[in-house]
């Protein structure tokens, strides 16, 4: 006899059944949020949709790469908010990489002073909740720094004090656009030198230093459009007044602050990250090089470098992304990171869902592209087995 | 045909350990002398800063005195009532202390592998039963205590307890949903773990103070602090699938073949083959969970909550003393660093037993 596609004596069956009583209890739990939802919502006289976005937002935000007034949309808020968040992430992954490496090496270090230094740096600031850390450097950069009135001098016209890092920057004129388009100019040429030479090594054996050659180029394209496009050379320069540092760019002190806090602490995963990569390339592989006649620079650079990344790009990836998504800490000190203007948003309309939906497909999507991203990384890197 | 080299020298005892680690080469040299300069300049300053030239009385002029040339510990011994116990009222605050002792004795007890029993998850509901008790009152003479009121280390721990045991069955259902056979369970868990794996934390709090009363029948009483243990159990249990996750990856296919060879359904099969030792290859990294729960406790701060972080800043809200800001974040990063070194400690210790605890078990195997 045929059994019934939904009979609890096979085994079929029951999976059918089973999976069937579980679409149903989440189709009841959903309907019913959304019943009590839209009660709660009409009691609370708090409008839904997304139509808020088109409505002028009315705060302000202190800082950003993206031009923002109070008479600009919630979605350009929103959109300033984002770009404050990879602002602080872009800059963050950066130095916490440099000094992450630093220290992983350092842990490496030959030198018992080095060794031990940079351990006590990994255990003290792996094992102090990142909030406390953030919280402490923005307290001390704004209560222990100086006034605006008589800052720190750095460097000559580089200021630091409780209003943030003040430093030059150049007027914009025509000639750094020109400088600006000439950038991928000169990546491209350098890109086809590199290639030439390689080239060249495959058909003759010879390989052409190109090093400097590369350099040249690289710096040759950009800073031929600073020329041609009339070689500006203004600078708008900070000057300290008796009230505070006016003039240049400058960073305010909550970026300074947050910047400071993911770093420090990002950087300590980070170096037990390339620590336990270089370990991971068996010490034969440095033999096999010397072996081969190699110099200790080309076995770092074409045997045990390439081994170390493939373990530790992976964990550097998701390092990255913990720093983006640690970033929304910004909220705790009055950084305006995305989640710091959803905040500020659902305080001022209550449309908390709708907030949050917008941060949360915000933040997976940068974990989706970087997720495809390391995809391909995988793939490229992959050992090819027989 | 080359010269034979030279001797090794020898390089026992103290002079051969200097030679090797402080003078290897002329950059070891170099790095060691300055390093060491460094050190000389900043360690007697910080002994000083710290210890001999601090002031430990709760002696406002004395610490103004001292013109932040070194430590004035004074604000600590001022308020660390209020750092540690938050804003739960002055004279009851015994029981916040009694409560929080009989946690973390429980957790020790729990750390020695020998009292791994059954009854051991038991005591833990008797202990975090007794320990809501002994915060909230309402009986046998205790008097109510509002969560509301509750704060400091004692809600730092109560956060960390509740998040990381209710999130334990929760964690496991997960992981057997992402390797279930029924495609709908395998979706569900797999989306569930990795939507909350790509959002920040903040996110989810922001989700249990701002969504919940609003997707939440308005009859439900449900307390601010009650929202965050759900959302913060809702947020560990999807790392802690990936944990356990990878101990259920970690057995052999063996044990599910010979589990169905004697006729154990699925349940049974989890229960009382699979699950036992999965769980046991994953505890080193179910301390590193722990580990990071109790860290990201922290964050509840954000939500206006008074934890040990929250407290801490309630009590430099106090301006007389708001100055000594940076002992008041020594004494509570202190707190986390003694904390949590000890937890990595044991973790790696444990990871080094049950090393030889599963190496022992696959020889006898075999």
């Amino acid at each position: 006899m045929q059994a019934s596609p939904l009979s609890f004596r096979t085994r079929s069956g029951r999976a059918r059944l089973y999976q069937l009583a579980l679409a149903a209890a989440l189709i009841a739990l959903a309907i019913g949020a959304a019943i009590t939802t839209r009660h709660n919502l009409e009691a609370r006289q708090i409008r839904s949709g997304f139509g808020f976005l088109a409505e002028p937002a009315g705060f302000d935000i202190g800082e950003g790469p993206v031009p923002y007034t109070p008479q600009d949309s919630y979605l350009w808020a929103f959109l300033a908010g984002l770009g404050n968040t990879l602002r602080v992430a872009a800059a963050g992954v950066v130095l916490s990489t440099l000094l992450g490496t630093v220290i992983g090496l350092g842990r490496l270090s030959r030198n018992a002073l080095a060794r031990w230094l940079c351990t006590a740096y990994v255990e003290v600031l792996r094992n102090v909740p990142l909030l406390v850390q953030l919280l402490a450097w923005y307290i001390s950069v704004t209560e222990l720094l100086p006034d605006a009135a008589n800052p720190i001098r750095l460097l000559p016209h580089v200021y630091l004090s409780k209003s943030g890092l003040a430093y030059p920057t150049p007027v914009w004129a025509r000639g750094w656009a020109f400088a600006l388009a000439g950038l991928p100019l000169g990546l491209a040429a350098t890109w086809a030198l590199f290639r030439w030479a390689r080239a060249r090594r495959e058909r003759t054996g010879h390989t052409p230093q190109v090093r400097w050659a590369a350099l040249v180029v690289f710096l040759a394209i950009p800073a031929l459009g600073w020329a041609i496009g009339g070689a500006p050379r203004a600078l708008d320069v900070p000057e300290v007044t008796p009230f505070n540092v006016a003039g240049g760019g400058g960073v305010t002190p909550e970026f300074l602050a947050l910047l400071l806090g993911l770093v420090g602490f990002t950087a300590a995963y980070v170096a037990e990250i390339v620590r336990s990569g270089v370990l991971a390339v068996p010490h034969g592989q440095t033999e096999a090089a010397a072996a081969l006649g190699l110099t200790r620079r080309q076995a770092l650079r074409l045997v045990l470098l390439p081994q170390a990344l493939r373990v530790i790009v992976p964990p550097l990836t998701s390092q990255y992304l913990n720093l983006t998504k640690n970033s929304s800490l910004a909220v705790a000190i009055g950084y305006p990171d995305l989640v710091s203007i959803a905040n500020t948003a659902i305080n001022q309309n209550g449309q908390a869902l709708e907030c949050i939906v917008i941060i949360m497909g915000v933040y997976l999507f940068v974990n989706l592209v970087t997720a495809l991203g390391m995809g391909v990384y995988n793939r490229r890197v992959a050992l090819v087995e027989r | 045909m080359s010269e034979p080299l030279p001797t090794p020298v020898r390089k026992g005892g103290v002079a051969g350990w200097l030679r090797r680690n402080l003078f290897g080469n002329p950059a070891s040299a170099v790095a060691t002398v300055l390093l060491g300069a460094a050190l000389a300049w900043a360690v007697p300053r910080a002994l000083h800063w710290t210890l001999t030239g601090a002031v430990f009385r709760a002696d406002e002029a004395a610490c103004r005195a001292l013109g932040h040339h070194a430590a004035c510990w004074g604000f600590v011994a001022e308020k660390h009532r209020l750092i540690l116990f938050g804003r739960y009222p002055y004279e009851e605050q015994w029981r916040p202390l009694v409560a929080t002792a009989l946690v973390l004795a429980m957790l020790v007890a729990t750390a020695f592998p020998r009292l791994w029993r059954r009854w051991i998850l038991s005591a833990w509901a008797v202990v975090l039963a007794v320990f809501l008790f002994l915060m909230g009152g309402g009986a046998l003479g205790l008097s109510r205590v509002d969560p509301g009121e509750w704060g400091g280390l004692p809600l730092t721990v109560l956060l960390t307890a509740v998040a990381m045991t209710a999130s334990i069955p929760l964690g496991v259902l997960l992981a057997l949903g992402r390797r279930s056979t029924l495609p709908l369970a395998r979706t569900l868990a797999s989306t569930y773990v990795e939507l909350v794996r790509g959002v920040p934390l903040i996110t989810v709090l922001f989700v249990a103070s701002f969504v919940f009363p609003l997707i939440l029948p308005q009859g439900l009483p449900l307390s601010g602090l009650a929202r965050i243990c759900i959302a913060m159990t809702l947020f560990e249990a999807a790392y802690l699938a990936e944990v356990v996750r990878g101990g259920l990856q970690a057995l052999p296919r063996g044990q599910y073949e010979a589990a169905a060879s004697l006729g154990l359904g699925y349940w049974q099969t989890q229960r009382r083959v699979i699950l036992p030792q999965a769980l046991v290859l994953v505890i080193p990294s179910f301390v590193n969970s722990l580990l990071s729960t109790f860290m990201d406790t922290s964050l509840v701060t954000v939500v206006s909550m008074y934890d040990l972080t929250g407290s801490l800043r309630l009590a430099l809200g106090d301006p007389r003393w708001r100055g000594f800001f940076l002992e008041g974040y020594l004494f509570v990063a202190g707190i986390y660093f003694v904390s949590c070194l000890a937890l990595s400690r044991y973790s790696q210790w444990l990871e080094r037993r049950l090393g030889g605890w599963a190496r022992r078990t696959r020889e006898a195997r075999a």
